[in-house]
This record gives structure tokens, sequence and C-alpha cells, in this order.
């Protein structure tokens, strides 16, 4: 084995590269026949706007560092030009698929159950037609702003990621073409309704094709020549200097609105876009024939969420699933006599966010509660979270909350948040220079009659009650005293306060936590060597770190059997002999979106399962405070161990990365059919009404050809 | 939640200001509940430019508000701020205090060496079961500061001595830049410094002793108790481990140490400095076993008040080793142990039966009795001035349990022994009145016991002792002669009848 060098680029593959995969997996839950319709749709929009923040950051930054003259190679010896490359031709075939599948499965399946998409105005009936004028005029009209380009008025702004329509106008009278745009107005609703005069037959039109069939009325005096949608995406990465920011909050302020002006990535033009009014948009927005997508379609696919949502669907959607009761959690008593009598387990969103919720609710009226702290990320709109620490502040308990402005796309949000907090009396703190606070914790301080306890919650997931019904998170809920301890170490430091000598249980990033996962696969690596049994299980969203898959390598030299969840990201690669025969790695899509972060580590017998907020990536590593915690109680560790066992065994949802980095999903012959996460469903439904019996579906699946 | 006091402690130290919050109650005895430290490098401030500067203050006093919600949070029911060395040294020391007094409200107070010592001290002892368990060998406790040591030797379960060397962590490495020699020559550079410090130690103090256990206490060995833990699962390292560590660590620069250890950098170059005192104080003694209890000057502050306001009592006896510890130092300056005896047991017998008319507490008769046992110590430099050359002595050792007043106590009680009282002590603010009034009484007592043994024979061996209307009454049941001790009595007695409006008379039994 002298001769490998782990290090080596062939070992490793491009995040960005991985990362396109992942969205394929999520288009061919869109191609998927077994799925129902209005679930492919759904998973057809999440590709789209997948994509769209996939080129606002990662594309962005990339074409930062070949604008900076940003030569070095990534792990996977890609220069950040050669990723550009390869991104584009992905992309382009990406976008392809993501077209086909719409053109030739949803919309003619969407017609077979009565649901008309009018792609061109030209197919209007006169009376649906007569009818869409009169709502251009009263509704779309007023709130249209037609800009022309001419030597006195220079091409305008194009805001990032809306919606244009591009004309060539011809002065009447004269001879010279002019260029105008006008926004796609993003007040009114992308899909409008048309009457339909038949019963259980809905007909819909997109905004931009009724702007495009009135565009005459905007320019009166002008004779349109032609007229097409088109789309552009800028640069949005935040790049921060937070040494030299005063007040943080007013820079991400500030970079919001800059935001919009960045340079311009991607254009999005329709296919059959007339040529002049092409070659105008390009040399305006200054873009590469590789950055112009064309189109064959409605641009941005984001709206078919908003067809999902249409009403009278729901034979064609997986029904709705209700998070259940925590059977632990008896609604007539506190939850903190509760946490008392047992540590316990969430499982979301099987298992119902409310008792997050009311853990914080209940603790802003205990009049015992002396002090409540949280770190939030990522919250809801509307968040009954933050009502009630800022009721808790009003109570005049002490409050302190960490709120991560830095949160991607979320930081208009925050900010409204952090400042209502504020008022209320809360210690806000307004996340840590050069860090990004990922961890999920809560504390609440009580005084009881043997003085004061700590109830702590931690978790995979945000504080976001709204996304905890569809992304899968584990959360804890307990009063063991030396996490209460490390908690209170955790905001202390959090709060500027110096790290404490020692930590009882947790382990955080990004002083600690890398080397904490190195140790722990150095520890099986040992047993193996010493011919102990060695294995690592583990479950996250992205793997990406190189110190991280290096590690894995040596331990699949050494033998330990690795199984990996990943769902996303990927750069690790499997079966290369000598490199990595012992690990597996399988992605689960499905309709939830995965999202726990599980390690679980065999130590010789004396297996150990730890979960967090980290993913093995180098920003949570090493930008991030995030914190992993073990789970120690041993009625818990078997249900986290039982949730990764029924993933492992999943043949429905489960794509499994083979040694020629393609994923496939599971070859089902011969094999009892396990959808993990409806299995998950069931069981929660099961414990709820406290018969926890585990269901195993032996329906067996029949494999049909696409 | 009765008789649970939340209680905070703040250390406004050198290098941080921390403040623990304690819940205190008899039942539960004391436990931590939070550890808040802010760095802040108030020593820079004081070393270099002799006083805290503006900036510092104002920071300080921002933490201090900080500090103050946090109380809030826990509703602390009350809290002790000690400052040592940075505030202590600060030229405007009094000025920053009043300041802290008006901006914050807090009454922050100034600890000497050996109240900070023994606070420290009294932390280590209240982890009772490990405590009492190391002291039972001969044990030294050695708290490193920055800028000196402090050795606390035990035998027998009691202190008997404390020293201290001015050779702290920051002081060592302070002396690495300045020779720039390469690594390994520094190394034995700095051992060959050490050593001649801990020579002198152990020739005058340890001399037959032998150091069978260390207690490490102090800024830096927080280290070790995370390595101990790592290493042992307890905070205890034996002599192999604890060369193991060091090898571990010498190696290393701090920026590496830093990473390693995952440690502030300026933390880590402290690290090694530290460790190479102990590992010389392990290798010249017969050290086998080092415990790091990880206790700090809160801890202390927290005890102490456990002590005097919770009844928290402790199992080991703190004014034992005062008295262990004066008896050892009066040994060094050849008090005479059989006169010294029969006047501490006359000066607790009359202290005892005059409880009504002095009104002093149980800690004024500790410091009577270690005014008897050092009472004549100065007679070593001075047989004609020896009252002075006691109070010198005295003022210029270091006891361990003693807090500066104290000692300024003692001092003068001794002075005032055989010098005439300075009445005027007070007047010329030398003394505070309280300072002043518990000289003049226990001075009053030490006086008339002396002159009971004037003779240094010991004659009162036996005596008692009654009060009757305005005379006390001291019978020896002795057949000796005790006509010096009458003669001179009479004399003592006039103070003492002006102390106490009581008459001591002295009286031999067989004139009954």
């Amino acid at each position: 084995m002298a001769d490998i060098d782990l290090k080596s680029p062939e070992y490793y593959v491009n995040r960005e590269m991985s990362w396109l995969d992942f969205n394929y997996r999520i288009l061919s839950e869109a191609r998927d026949k077994h799925i129902p319709l209005m679930e492919r749709l759904k998973f057809l929009s999440i590709t789209a706007s997948n994509l769209d923040e996939f080129f606002m950051v990662r594309v962005a930054s990339l074409k930062d560092m070949v604008n900076a003259g940003y030569g070095k190679a990534d792990f996977a010896g890609l220069k950040p030009k050669e990723q550009l490359a390869q991104i584009n031709s992905k992309t382009h075939q990406l976008v392809t698929q993501q077209y086909t599948t719409y053109n030739r499965s949803i919309i003619p399946l969407l017609k077979k159950e009565k649901l008309k998409l009018v792609s061109a105005h030209e197919e209007l009936s006169e009376k649906q037609a007569a009818y869409l004028d009169r709502f251009f005029l009263d509704q779309i009209y007023p709130v249209l702003t037609p800009m022309a380009v001419d030597s006195s008025r220079p091409f305008p702004l194009i805001r990032n990621k809306t919606l244009n329509l591009a004309a060539l106008l011809l002065k009447k009278k004269q001879d010279e073409l002019e260029f105008a745009t006008v926004q796609v107005p993003s007040v009114l609703p992308r899909i409008i309704v048309i009457p339909e005069e038949e019963k259980g037959k809905t007909t819909v039109i997109l905004l931009e094709e009724i702007i495009e069939r009135n565009i005459q009325k905007l320019f009166s005096n002008y004779e349109v020549i032609c007229c097409h949608p088109y789309r552009v995406m800028r640069n949005a990465d935040l790049t921060i200097d937070e040494d030299g920011a005063e007040d943080l909050l007013k820079e991400i302020e500030k970079q919001l609105k800059k935001r919009q002006w960045g340079e311009a990535i991607r254009l999005e033009v329709e296919e059959n876009m007339d040529k002049r009014l092409l070659k105008i948009l390009r040399k305006e927005l200054n873009m590469k024939e590789e950055d112009i997508y064309r189109i064959n379609g409605p641009l941005d696919l984001t709206f078919l969420m908003k067809m999902y949502a249409l009403p009278g669907y729901d034979h064609l959607k997986i029904p709705k699933y209700i998070p259940q009761p925590v059977k632990e959690i008896s609604p007539e008593e506190d939850i903190f006599t509760a946490i008392r009598r047992e540590d316990i387990l969430l499982h979301h969103p099987y298992q119902t966010f409310d008792p997050v919720v009311s853990f914080v609710r209940q603790a802003a009226k205990d009049p015992d509660v002396l002090a409540i702290k949280q770190t939030l990320y990522r919250v809801s709109g509307n968040s009954p979270i933050i009502a009630s620490l800022a009721e808790a502040a009003e109570n005049g308990k002490q409050v302190s909350v960490l709120v991560e402005l830095k949160a991607r796309f979320d930081e208009d949000n925050n900010i409204i948040w952090a400042k209502k907090l504020e008022k209320a009396g809360c210690h806000v703190i307004y996340g840590l220079v050069g860090l990004k606070t990922h961890s999920k914790i809560t504390l609440v301080v009580r005084k009881e009659e043997e003085g004061i306890r700590r109830y702590v919650h931690l978790g995979t997931g945000n504080y976001n009650d709204a996304t905890a019904k569809l992304y899968t998170d584990l959360g804890l809920l307990t009063c063991n005293p030396l996490i209460g301890e490390d908690a209170t170490a955790v905001f202390n430091m959090l709060s500027g306060y110096s790290e404490p000598a020692t930590w009882n249980k947790l382990y955080l990033a990004p002083l600690w936590l890398r080397n904490k996962f190195i140790r722990l696969i150095d520890r099986e690596i040992q047993n193996a060597k010493e011919g102990k049994p060695a294995y690592i299980i583990a479950k996250m969203n992205s793997l990406c770190d190189m110190e991280i898959i290096e590690k894995l390598y040596e331990s699949s030299q050494a033998g330990v059997k690795t199984e990996l969840i990943v769902r996303g990201i990927c750069c690790l690669k499997v079966g290369i002999p000598g490199v990595s025969e012992h690990i597996s790695v399988r992605s689960i899509v499905g309709n939830f979106l995965e999202h726990a972060r599980i390690f679980c580590f065999g130590n010789n017998g004396r297996e150990e399962i730890y979960m967090g907020s980290a993913d093995w990536m180098p920003r949570n590593l090493d930008r991030r405070v995030e914190i992993l915690f073990p789970v120690e109680d041993e009625k818990l560790k078997k249900k986290v161990r039982h949730v990764l066992e029924v993933q492992l065994a999943d043949t429905m949802k489960a794509h499994i990365l083979g040694e020629d980095g393609i994923y496939e999903k599971v070859d089902r012959r011969g094999k009892a059919t396990v959808n993990s996460q409806e299995q998950f469903c069931k069981e929660a439904k099961e414990a709820a009404k406290g018969t926890n019996k585990e269901v195993q579906s032996r329906v067996f699946h029949p494999m049909e050809s696409e | 939640m009765a008789g649970i006091r939340r209680f905070a402690a703040i250390e406004v130290g050198s290098y941080d200001i921390q403040m623990k919050i304690y819940e205190i109650s008899q039942k539960f005895g004391i436990r931590e509940l939070d550890d808040i430290r802010h760095v802040m490098e108030l020593g820079k401030d004081t070393y270099t430019h002799g006083k805290i500067g503006f900036e510092m203050a104002e920071e300080l006093c921002e933490v201090l508000c900080r500090f103050r919600e946090i109380m809030k949070s826990y509703e602390v029911f009350d809290y002790r701020a000690k400052a040592t060395s940075a505030v202590r040294e600060a030229k405007n020391a009094l000025i920053l205090l009043d300041r802290i007094r008006v901006r914050t409200g807090f009454d922050v107070k100034i600890l000497s060496n050996s109240e900070q010592r023994f606070l420290c001290y009294k932390a280590v002892a209240s982890r009772e079961g490990e405590f009492n368990q190391i002291i039972s060998k001969p044990t030294a406790i050695v708290d490193v500061g920055s800028g000196s040591i402090q050795i606390s030797l035990f035998d027998k379960d009691a202190l008997f001595s404390t020293q201290n060397i001015r050779l702290g962590s920051l002081r060592v490495r302070e002396m690495l830049p300045r020779v720039s020699v390469d690594s390994v020559h520094l190394e034995l550079l700095i051992e060959e410094l050490i050593d001649n410090d801990l020579n002198t130690f152990r020739k005058l103090f340890l001399q037959k002793k032998e150091i069978e256990n260390i207690i490490a206490i102090g800024d830096y060995v927080t280290f070790f108790s995370g390595a101990a833990k790592r290493k042992s699962g307890k905070d205890c390292l034996n002599r192999d481990q604890f060369m193991e560590l060091y090898q571990a660590v010498r190696g290393n620069t701090p920026d590496q140490l830093a990473s390693k250890l995952g440690v502030g950098a300026e933390n880590a170059s402290l690290i090694l400095p530290c460790m190479m005192v102990f590992k010389r104080l392990i290798e010249t003694t017969a050290t086998s076993l080092i415990w790091v209890p990880g206790v700090t000057l809160c801890d202390g502050i927290a005890a102490s008040y456990a002590e005097k306001h919770v009844k928290i009592s402790f199992a080991h006896d703190f004014s034992k080793d005062i008295v262990i510890a004066s008896r050892n130092i009066a040994k060094r300056y050849m008090g005479n142990i059989g006169h010294t005896k029969v006047l501490e047991d006359c000066a607790l017998g009359i202290f005892d039966i005059m409880k009504k008319y002095h009104g002093l507490g149980k800690r004024d008769r500790v410091l009577l009795q270690i005014a008897a046992i050092l009472h004549d110590c100065g007679k070593y430099v001075s047989m004609n001035q020896a009252s002075d050359a006691s109070y010198n002595i005295v003022m210029s050792t270091e006891i361990i349990g003693l807090s500066h007043s104290e000692r300024e106590t003692v001092a003068n009680i001794v002075r005032y022994n055989t010098q005439e009282f300075d009445y005027s002590a007070r007047a010329d603010k030398s003394m505070t009145s309280g300072m002043y009034m518990t000289v003049a009484k226990l001075t009053a007592i030490l006086r008339i016991a002396n002159a009971m043994d004037r003779s240094h024979k010991q004659k009162f061996h036996d005596f008692k002792m009654t009060l009757k209307e305005d005379e006390l009454i001291i019978t020896a049941d002795t057949l000796e002669d005790i006509s010096l001790e009458k003669a001179l009595f009479r004399q003592k007695a006039d103070f003492f009848e002006e102390m106490y409006g009581i008459r001591p008379v002295l009286k031999r039994k067989k004139e009954y």
C-alpha cells in the first residue's frame, strides 16, 4: 500500500459535480412514474430552485476566482476555469432533461388529469382571450414598468432572478429598431387561473403569456416586432469583510441591496428568441455563449410549486402526513416534568415539532425559569419561538439569543426578528466575527427544590416550525447536568467569554470537533488493525472534507466497514481497490428532505452514537460553530440505531453510489420493499398509539421500464 | 428551595476577570453553576505603567456590569468581589475601586498575597475527601502564579510552612527572549535558574522533610487537569505520567501547543514555563503523585463565604495550620519552647475567662496564641531591641491563613508585649480603630501571661483562675518561689486593669 497516495486527485470527486449529481437524483424523482403526479411536479420545481441557488452561490464564487486570477486546483485536480467548463456542460444537460421531463411527461399527464397549462396565448378561446385581456388591463397593466433603451436612456438594471420580457420595437414611420424590456411583476401570481366552463377542469396560463399577448398596449407609438421572456442570474455570494465592518447588521443590509447589482452569470432565454434581441441582451449583460441557456418551455420552473398548491388535485399527491404526538410528553403535565423523568428523543417530521416550541413557550411563562438561551439560524416567518422568547424577556427572564445573520438568503428575515427581540428586552448577539453559528441548542435555567436545574434541547435541524414538517431531523431533550454545564459554557463562549477548562459531553467546531471525528475514526482503524470488529455508520447531508475522506480511505485500508448515508454532495469515491473497497455510500432522496446528522462508531462492541449540526464539510468543521453531542441513554441509542438501520435497508428511495461514480437506485429484485420515510411515518403513528411495533412492508414492487 | 443560596464570587485577576456562580446550602454543600471568564490583561497596565489606564478601567466596569446582569439572571443572593496583584500593585488602586463602586455598584476588595493564597488553599481543602487523603502523606501545595510561586508544606495533616518564590510562569517566560540561545540550552538555562531558587528553598525550609505529593494549583495548571483527566480518568498524575506530558509539550512552539491543546497562544506560551517549575520541583524531591484539583480563587471565595454565612464547616482545621506554622517559625528563631508553651496556656486561659469583658472572638484567640508563640522571636536578632526585631520578623514572614491586617495585629501585640504601649498609634493612623482595640486588649493579656513566667522556669505549670468581683485571681499550684513573678506582675497588671477594669492578682496555692 506504500505506493498509494491517498491525497491523489484521482480519489476525489469535485464537489460541484457531485452537487449536480444530487440535483439529477431529485430530477429522477420527478421522472419516477411510481410517484404521484403532483409530487413529481414538486420535485421538478425543486431542481429549478436548487439550480438557481447553486448558480448564485457556487458558480458565482468560481467566477470570482477566475476573475481574480486564482488558479489553484481543488482536491479533485480541477482549476476553477475547468470546473466552470464542466459545470456548464453538465448543467446544460440537466436543463435539457428538466424540460424534456416537463414537456414530455408532466404537461401531457396534467392534461390527462384535466389540468391544462396554456403554453401559448394563441391557443385561447375567444371568451378566454377576452377575459384575460380585461384581466390585463385591470390587474397587470397598472403595475408594469416598460423601459425602452435608446441613446438617452441606458440599458436598465435587470434584477437578479426576475423574469422579464424583451421586445424589439419599430417606431412608426421609421426603420430603426429599438429595444425595450419590462419586468414580469413579482407582486402578481405567476399562474393565472382562467375560468373554465367544464366542471373538474382547470386551465391556467402564465403571467408572462398574458403580458406578451398585450405587449402592444405598452408601446402604443411603436410596432412590436417580437417579444420574448428572459431571466438573469447574478452573483449573490455574500462575502462580508467582518473585520472591517463596524456594525455587522448595517453591513448585511447594505450587501443585500448590493446583491441585485452583482455581475450577471447566467442568462435564460426562450429557445426561439429573436436573434437580434438575443444579441442585444448578450452584449448589454456581457454574457458568454456558454452562460446562455436556451429554454424549450417556460422559464423558471419554480412556478410548478404554485401549480402543486392548486386546489382539487389532492388525489395526485401523497396524502398529507400529520406529525405525530410524542408519547413521552403528555399534554397534561409540564414538559420539564417529562424531561426530568427521562431523556426524550424527537424524530421530525414523523414526530411533531410542538415539544420544541412548547419547551420555549412553557419556559417563557414558568415563574421558576430564570433564563432562556438559544441559537437561531433560520426561523420561520411568524415563528412561535420568537414570540415566546420575546414574551419571556417581557416576563423578566434573562433571554439571550444568538441570531445568525449570515444564514444565506435569510438575512432579511433574520434582521427583522433580531430587532423585534431586542425591542422586547432580549440580549441579542448578532453572530460571531468570522464564524457562522450553525449549532442548534436551547438552554433553560430553572430554579427548583434541589437548586438550579438546566434543561437542554440539542438538535440536528433549525428552530423552524415550518421546515420541521419537511426536513427529517433528530432532537434531544435532556436535563443531564453534565450536558447542562456544557450548554452554559457554550453560551458563555458565544457571549465572548473564555472557553471552559474541560468539556463534559459536547464537542464544538471550529475548535475541537474535527479532532474528535479524526480520533473516533482512528480508534476504529486501531481496532481493525488489532483484529477487533470495527465499523462506522454515518449519515449527513454532505461529505466533502478532504481530511475526513482521507481518514475514511485509511480506515477502509485497515478494513473498517463504513456505511455512509449522504444525501447531497459526496466527494468520496467507493470501491477503489486498495483505497475504498470497504466503504459504501447511499443517498436518500424522498418526500421529506433528509437533514439529520448521525455518527455511529463500533468502538469494539461499546458502540458510540453522536448527533449534531455539522456535516463533514470544511465549512462546518472550520468556519462554523457546531455542536456534536452523544446519545448515551440505551433506549434512545436503540432508536437512533433503528433510524440508521432502516435507511440502510431502504430499497425505494435510496440511490447507491457505484464504483463508476454513478448513483443508481437499489436493484429491488427479490427484496422486500422498504421506504424508510414511509416506514418512519407508520412507526410514529404506531408509537403515538402506544403500541410501539415496527412495521415492515411486505409488498413486492415490480420493476418497470421507464 | 429553602436554605439554598446562590452566590457569586468574582476575581479581578491579572489576566482575566472571572465570575463563578454557586449554590450553597447545608444540605447539598457548594455546587458550581456557572463559570464566566473575560480575558483582559489588567496586569499588563499595572506591570508596565504602574497603574491601570482609563481604557482598561472602562472595560473592567463594562465587564462587571455584564456580570451584574448574569447575577440577576441567577437571582444571586450575595457576592464577594476580590482583586489580586494587578489591582493591588496599581498606584491608582483606590481610585479604581471607587470608580467601580460608583459605576457598577460592586464593592471590590483587594486581597493580599497571603489572603489570596489562603483562599486558594481553602478551595483545595473544600474538596475534603481527596484532600485529606493526599495530605496524609508529606505534601506540598504548589501555587504557580504569573509572578511568583507559593509552596506550602504539609506534615501530619497540618500545613507548617509556606514560602513565596519569585518564579512565576510569566516571570520565567520573560527571561526567555532575553537570552537568545537555542532551545536545548535555553531549557538548561532556565532549569539552572529555577534550581538556584529551589535549592535555597530546600536548604532553608524543606530540610530533611521529603515531599511525596504535590497539589498543583494556579493559572496554567488547568492544562494539566485536562491532560490528567484524559490520561488517568482522574485529576491525578503520577511522576511518570507528568514526565511524559512534559516531554510531549516541550518540543512545541507556543503556536503548535495552542493548536494541539485548543488554547490561546498567549496561554500556551505560559504552559511550558509553568511545567518547567513543576518538573524541577518533582525531580528534586521524591514526589510520586501530582493532584490537580482545578480550583480557582473564586472557589476559595465561595468556600470562605459558605463557612461564614451558611455555616458549612470544614473538616480541616485551618487554625491548627496557622498555629503549627507559627511554631515552626518560632523554632527557626530558636524560641524557648517550654516557656512559650506555658505562655500560650496562660494567655489563652486568661482570654477564655475574660470573655465577657473583652468581647473578642475565636479568631482573636488564634491571634493571641500566635502572638504568644512568636513573642520573643526577635531575640534571635537582637537581645536589646527584641521587641522591634520581633515586630519586623512577624511583618515579613508569611503565615498562610492570616490576612495582612491580622499579621499586623500579631506583630503589634508582640511589639507592645515588652515595649510601652503607644497610645497615639491610633491617632497617627498606623492602626485602624478595630485593630487598635484588639491589639490593646490582647497585649494586656499577653503581658500578664508573660509576667507569670518571667523566670522562664514554668512555675505556673498548673494554675487556676477565678473572677471575683473586680479581681482576677490566678492561683499557681507550685511550691516554688514566685516573688519575681509577683513583683513584675504588679507593673503589668496596671495596664490590664486599665483595659478591663479588673485587677489581676497572683497567688500561690500554698498561701491558702
